[in-house]
């Protein structure tokens, strides 16, 4: 099988590009960086690829709110394009200012019910989840344990063991409308990562529960990703492109979340491939 | 549908959260209000502030409202119409709900001045029009504040404001709503003015320097007179700029290429000839010449100093200050320093792969008394510049991996920022080949008045006039900007777009078509130069240093496709005319000629400088003297080493370095922090660019103490540089592919013991650099770092010099770590030296222990042998952790190597007990050995001096002795006091 091709968008600001590519490239894919220009001029068209990836960054300098005009672009120029791509069930991942962009473009959670629909008019239609500033109000960078209960997400079906990897934002707090919402996060599988503690062992840790620094940001139900409730798109806070290098230097227990890691972006490549 | 122009005021404030935790922590700014003495506030609360106009319907008011402005969630947003709301009253009532939902708290807005870079409102024009709300005309942002506590009159709100909330230099604010301001179209002025320079006689001379602000001596304007009077014409206000800004100190290096007369007998001036010729050459430059190491591709010529990194890559790196700036406006000033370093580096057409920054500040725990009138509070500029620091890597996308804070009364009214950039680029990727014909082009940002005078004013003493009169020096940040710009190049770099790049740093386009016509000449026309805002003169176009700016030489040919590079990823690019070949400078704006100078005359530089160094007289001043130990009982060993790790100069940093992206770029192999919890401090960062293909990596370390120099400016540079040195090498870099960097700040020069200082820290850059034999590749003087209060107090900065290291570690899998790793291995003390108290944290504290050296921590001849031995053990991967012993002495350092891996230890070192276990000397680390690894290890340090000094154990404590002593100190305790969880000493 050849290697699918991945899109990894690039907005102004873009900054994790080149790291989502690393990582692509290590699972087995064939990474390609475009700008919203090329996809906005037709010089590049979504439906060419296999695999959409929104990485982390700073797009339009997080002006008025992180990934919101970033949102605004997913939303206004390539709405149906976009909608189109989830629809088929391609893989899609949105990194920390990707996944802010695809909760405040209405695109994550989505659900049946066609919250997603009613982002087509460019307002985010009624999101009944956000991305909001992290509890203790500041950027934070540091290492984050997470842990894939079991979900509907391709992407972290089947992974070894917890994730480490970096968090690097300021606006990671994942706020729902409702309990109501919650609820059905849960009952239809849509929570793929949470936020953990890590004991070593190799099952890997207890969830977070709130408490700082395990969950960095204050998230609700410590969750750090969350998917569509068909399971193809993923959206995350931490950065497991930043985790994909084994190290020399590394113990055993780093080696195999670093491994995890790796695997997370196998999964949605090998996904692609067996579409 | 109205047709007439509105103005809406938009006012966005998180929602309140009911079970939230405490929103008083969220909100530090009331704590920040009552460190600054206004006891009286309870809280702050911080809302966003929109100023739309235009012609928009309900509808589209409501659009911008809640999807653009606001995130409904977890914010509300209201809106009115400007004028439709009583004065002052805040409580904006468009949608009907009442924003004043604090009662009785009163309302503080704040709004940029006019002219002010305001990227929110660019962002926010654009997104508008995408959303379809066609009728905006223009977006200006502010903030909105709502104090609140008992009794609050205008008085304590004006004084908030003024010394908190808002910055004067860029920003407006008012007690309730605040007007909005907006830019007009923007048109160059084209006014120009011309002096009658060849007629002045010297009084006039100075005055015309003092009053274009141009700190220029009368050797110099002589030098300028001479010039006018044989070209027989008048001087235009561009050419005057031009001059005054190429001649600075901050471009030219008056002082460190000066003539200095050294007026010393004895001892002290026994190292000296009567006459140093130029610093730089005598001990700098020199020092590189005769190491003359291959591997050193560019140094001292560059924007920034290149070394070899393998085969196919080169390595550059840069360490600027932004002192003066970051004083008058921390985020500001710190935001351009991280902005304009990394410039630098793209100015070598390299791929930016780390910031640092050493940060030098007031005690956090000033009281407000004691700080020199004028100067904002140190918590203040701490947080602004941290901030700036932040804003700008993060945004960029480079990871800030290196660094330091330190703490000095010296530095309340004038603060240290230095920012570091390295970056990586193809072996010989660098064109330095512009010719006669080839178009001038700048890329990037437009053109304000930012920074104006931004050389001069960096070389003038401040005084407190200084915020207000400089306002116009004050550089505004827009990082995305710079980011899309840095891909451009790369671009254009990889296609063989141009040939010859440099950045428009200080001097802006004088500086930086100035540079590259410097053989060729250029004639080039302003008008064409796309501007913020109307009314520039020509001069304020030519000169300003507004950011973000590039300049490229482009063959006519490849044009084409550098537009379209430029286009496909928004960044504006502005043909400005091309290099002549004539060697004139010739400036024009449309049809008239501003400048039309000769290039030889501009670039010979000013006549040079003569000045004197003087040994200071009599006894060092008060408080850099190493205070004899205060009476009252000496300290127990454990409470030293818990104070010692609780002071300013050790405790951790992890909670500002946490607010820099360390990882971004996927390379970090070690950062700021390491080990089992990820809180242990190391001694250098180690990356990984995704250029290098092998095991190859590179490390970036410092060495800076401020303690050492007020007490002995030599030995601080000795000591200085073997810390940096010393960290590349316990993480793993090859000592003898380690290339430095040397950074002064330094007082007034025309003080000749600001000289002596200088001389005494130069040639101890010398003697360690061709010690150790690293070259000095790059570096950078600062001089007036002083501050003169009104009451005529002239406040200098403690003699400061950063030495900052690049090294390459040749294999990335050994790289140690200072966290202990596991129980049973052995412990090593590698290198050795006397240690001293001279400027140490236990001399700080507690005053130099009876019978100890109060001298400052000397040269240690077996380093350099040492740390090439410790380099084959890790190399050999005999290395399980390796931490220096710099700040704080042995045990800190063992104490930090327990808190990283949460194990316990037991040392034993002989020697008076805080000899020991607190002096500071240099070209000593700590290593941890694997048992089975000690004989190997040992054979390896055959020939460097080394002693087992202990184990690291499975408890829960760090034991220590010395001669006659032993004391246990707790894990929980070391990492407690670590922290600042343990405040008293």
């Amino acid at each position: 099988m050849t290697r699918p091709k991945a899109i990894v968008l690039h907005a102004a600001g873009t900054n994790r590009d080149p790291d989502a590519c690393v990582a692509l490239g290590l699972a087995g894919a064939d990474p390609e960086i475009v700008h919203v220009n090329q996809l906005r001029s037709g010089e590049r068209r979504l439906s060419d690829y296999r695999m959409l990836v929104i990485p982390g960054g700073f797009s339009y300098a997080d002006a008025l709110g992180a990934g919101r005009i970033l949102a605004l672009d997913l939303a206004s120029y390539f709405a149906d394009q976009v909608a189109e791509f989830v629809a088929s069930g391609r893989p899609v991942i949105g990194v920390c200012n990707g996944f802010q962009a695809l909760v405040k473009a209405g695109i994550l959670p989505g659900d049946s019910a066609g919250d997603r629909s009613a982002a087509g008019d460019g307002t985010g239609g009624r999101r009944r989840a956000t991305l909001a500033r992290n509890e203790n109000g500041r950027f934070e960078c540091r290492r984050s344990t997470l842990l894939a209960p079991p979900s509907a997400c391709v992407w972290t079906g089947g992974l070894p063991g917890p994730l480490a990897c970096p968090i690097a934002h300021g606006e990671g707090r994942f706020v729902v409308d409702s309990d109501a919402t919650l609820e059905r996060l849960r009952d239809e599988g849509q929570i793929a990562l949470v936020y953990g503690r890590d004991d070593g062992s190799a099952a890997g840790g207890v969830p977070a529960d709130g408490e700082y620094p395990a969950n960095p940001n204050g998230s609700v139900a410590d969750i750090a990703g969350i998917c569509n409730p068909a399971g193809n798109a993923l959206g995350l806070m931490p950065h497991p492109e930043n985790n994909v290098v084994v190290r020399g230097r590394d113990g055993e227990a780093r080696r195999e979340r670093t491994l995890a890691c790796l695997a997370l972006w196998k999964n949605g490549v090998d996904y692609a491939k067996e579409l | 549908m109205e047709v007439t122009t509105d103005v809406y005021r938009f006012i966005v404030r998180p929602k309140e959260r009911p079970g939230g935790r405490n929103r008083h922590d969220a909100c530090p700014l009331a704590a920040d209000a009552r460190a600054l003495g206004l006891s009286s506030v309870r809280a702050i609360e911080r809302a966003a502030l929109y100023f739309v106009r235009g012609t928009m319907a309900p509808k589209e008011l409501s659009l911008l409202g809640r999807f653009l402005f606001s995130d409904p969630l977890v914010e509300d947003c209201s809106w009115s119409r400007v004028g439709d709301d009583g004065p002052g009253g805040g409580a904006a009532r468009g949608d009907g709900r009442d924003a004043s939902r604090r009662i009785g708290a009163r309302l503080v807005e704040t709004a940029l001045r006019p002219g002010v870079t305001d990227p929110v409102a660019d962002e926010a024009m654009r997104a508008a029009a995408e959303l379809g709300v066609a009728g905006v005309e223009a977006v200006a942002s502010g903030e909105a504040f709502f104090v609140e506590g008992d009794g609050l009159g205008d008085d304590e709100l004006a004084s908030l404001a003024e010394r908190l909330l808002c910055n004067g230099v860029i920003q407006r604010w008012a007690v309730g709503a605040i007007v909005p301001a907006w830019p007009d179209e923007a048109a160059g002025s084209g006014a120009v003015e011309r002096f009658d320079l060849a007629g002045m006689d010297d009084e006039a001379l100075l005055a015309l320097s003092a009053e274009r602000r141009a700190a220029l001596d009368l050797a110099e304007m002589t030098a300028i007179r001479g010039y006018y009077r044989r070209e027989g014409r008048a001087c235009t206000d561009a050419e005057f700029e031009t001059i005054a800004q190429t001649w600075s100190e901050h471009c030219v290096h008056k002082t460190f290429k000066a003539r200095i007369e050294v007026r010393a007998g004895g001892e002290a001036g026994a190292p000296y000839p009567p006459v140093v010729d130029n610093v730089l050459k005598s001990y700098i430059k020199r020092a590189t010449d005769e190491i003359a190491a291959p591997w050193v591709l560019s140094a001292f010529v560059d924007n920034a100093g290149i070394v070899e990194f393998d085969d196919g890559y080169e390595l550059s790196f840069k360490v600027e200050t932004h002192n003066h700036p970051s004083a008058v406006e921390p985020f500001g000033g710190a935001n351009t320093g991280v902005g304009g370093v990394i410039r630098d580096v793209m100015g070598v057409s390299a791929r930016p792969i780390a910031a640092t920054d050493v940060l030098c500040f007031g005690p956090p725990d000033a009281s407000p008394e004691d700080l020199p009138a004028g100067s904002p509070h140190p918590r203040r500029v701490a947080s602004g510049v941290i901030a700036g620091v932040q804003d700008y890597g993060n945004k960029m996308g480079v990871p800030t991996v290196n660094g330091g804070i330190h703490y000095d009364p010296g530095y309340a009214a004038n603060p240290l920022v230095y920012c570091g950039c390295a970056g990586i680029a193809p072996r010989g990727g660098h064109p330095r080949a512009q010719a006669a014909g080839d178009r001038v082009v700048a890329l990037g940002g437009r053109t304000g008045r930012d920074g104006l005078r931004g050389a001069t004013f960096s070389s003038m003493v401040m005084d407190s006039s200084t915020g207000e009169l400089s306002g116009a020096s004050v550089q505004i940040g827009a990082p995305i900007v710079q980011k899309k710009l840095s891909e451009a190049l790369l671009a254009a770099r990889d296609a063989g777009l141009y040939t010859a790049v440099t950045d428009c740093g200080a001097g802006g386009l004088s500086s930086a078509v100035g540079e590259m016509a410097f053989e060729l000449g250029a004639d080039v026309d302003l008008a064409r130069a796309p501007l913020k805002y109307p009314g520039l003169a020509p001069w304020e176009i030519w000169l300003s240093e507004a950011q973000e700016r590039m300049v490229v030489a482009v063959p006519p040919a490849k044009m084409d496709e550098l537009r379209a590079v430029c286009s496909g990823l928004d960044v504006e690019l502005t043909d400005l005319g091309c290099f002549t070949g004539d060697g004139r400078l010739v400036v024009r704006y449309g049809g008239a000629v501003v400048i039309d100078l000769d290039c030889g005359f501009l670039h010979s530089g000013p006549p040079q400088r003569a000045l004197v160094a003087t040994p200071p007289s009599g006894s060092r001043p008060a408080a850099s003297r190493p205070t004899a130990r205060a009476a009252g009982p000496a300290p127990s060993i454990a409470e030293a080493l818990l104070a010692i790790l609780a002071h300013p100069a050790v405790r951790s940093r992890e909670s500002t370095v946490r607010l820099y992206d360390h990882e971004v770029q996927g390379a970090t192999v070690l950062g700021p922090y390491a080990g089992l919890r990820a809180d242990g401090p190391q001694d250098a960062a180690v990356l990984k660019p995704r250029e290098s293909t092998g095991s190859r990596a590179v490390a970036l370390s410092n060495g800076f103490n401020q303690r050492y120099g007020a007490a002995d400016p030599y030995r601080m540079a000795v000591s200085a540089l073997d810390e940096a040195v010393r960290n590349a090498a316990a993480v793993g870099a090859d000592p003898d592919r380690v290339a430095v960097l040397d950074n002064f700040c330094l007082g007034d020069p025309t003080i000749p013991e600001t000289m002596w200082t200088l001389l005494e820290a130069a040639r101890g850059c010398y003697d360690a650099a061709t010690a150790h034999r690293t070259p000095f590749v790059s570096g950078k003087d600062s001089f007036n770092n002083a501050y003169l209060a009104p009451d005529g107090r002239r406040v200098s900065v403690p003699p400061s010099l950063l030495i900052s290291a690049i090294g390459i570690v040749p294999d990335d899998s050994v790289v140690p770590g200072s966290d202990l790793k596991a129980p049973g291995d052995r412990l090593y003390l590698v290198g050795s030296a006397e240690p001293s108290f001279g400027g140490s944290v236990y001399a700080d504290l507690y005053g130099v222990p009876d019978g100890a050296d109060p001298g400052v921590p000397a040269a240690s001849p077996a380093a350099p042998a040492t740390y090439r031995a410790l380099h084959r053990a890790i190399a050999a991967g005999l290395v399980r952790a390796c931490h220096d012993l710099s700040d704080g002495g042995s045990a800190a350092a063992v104490a930090e190597m327990c808190l990283g891996g949460r194990l316990g230890a037991r040392f034993r070192l002989p020697g008076p007990p805080e000899t020991a276990l607190f002096g500071e000397a240099n070209g000593r680390l700590v290593v941890e050995v694997e048992p089975k690894d000690a004989a190997e290890f040992e054979r390896t340090m055959d020939g460097a001096p080394y002693m087992r000094i202990g184990a690291v154990e499975a408890t829960g404590e760090l034991r220590l002795e010395a001669d006659g002593v032993e004391a246990t100190v707790s894990l929980d305790d070391l990492c407690a006091a670590y922290r600042g969880e343990r405040s008293e000493r």
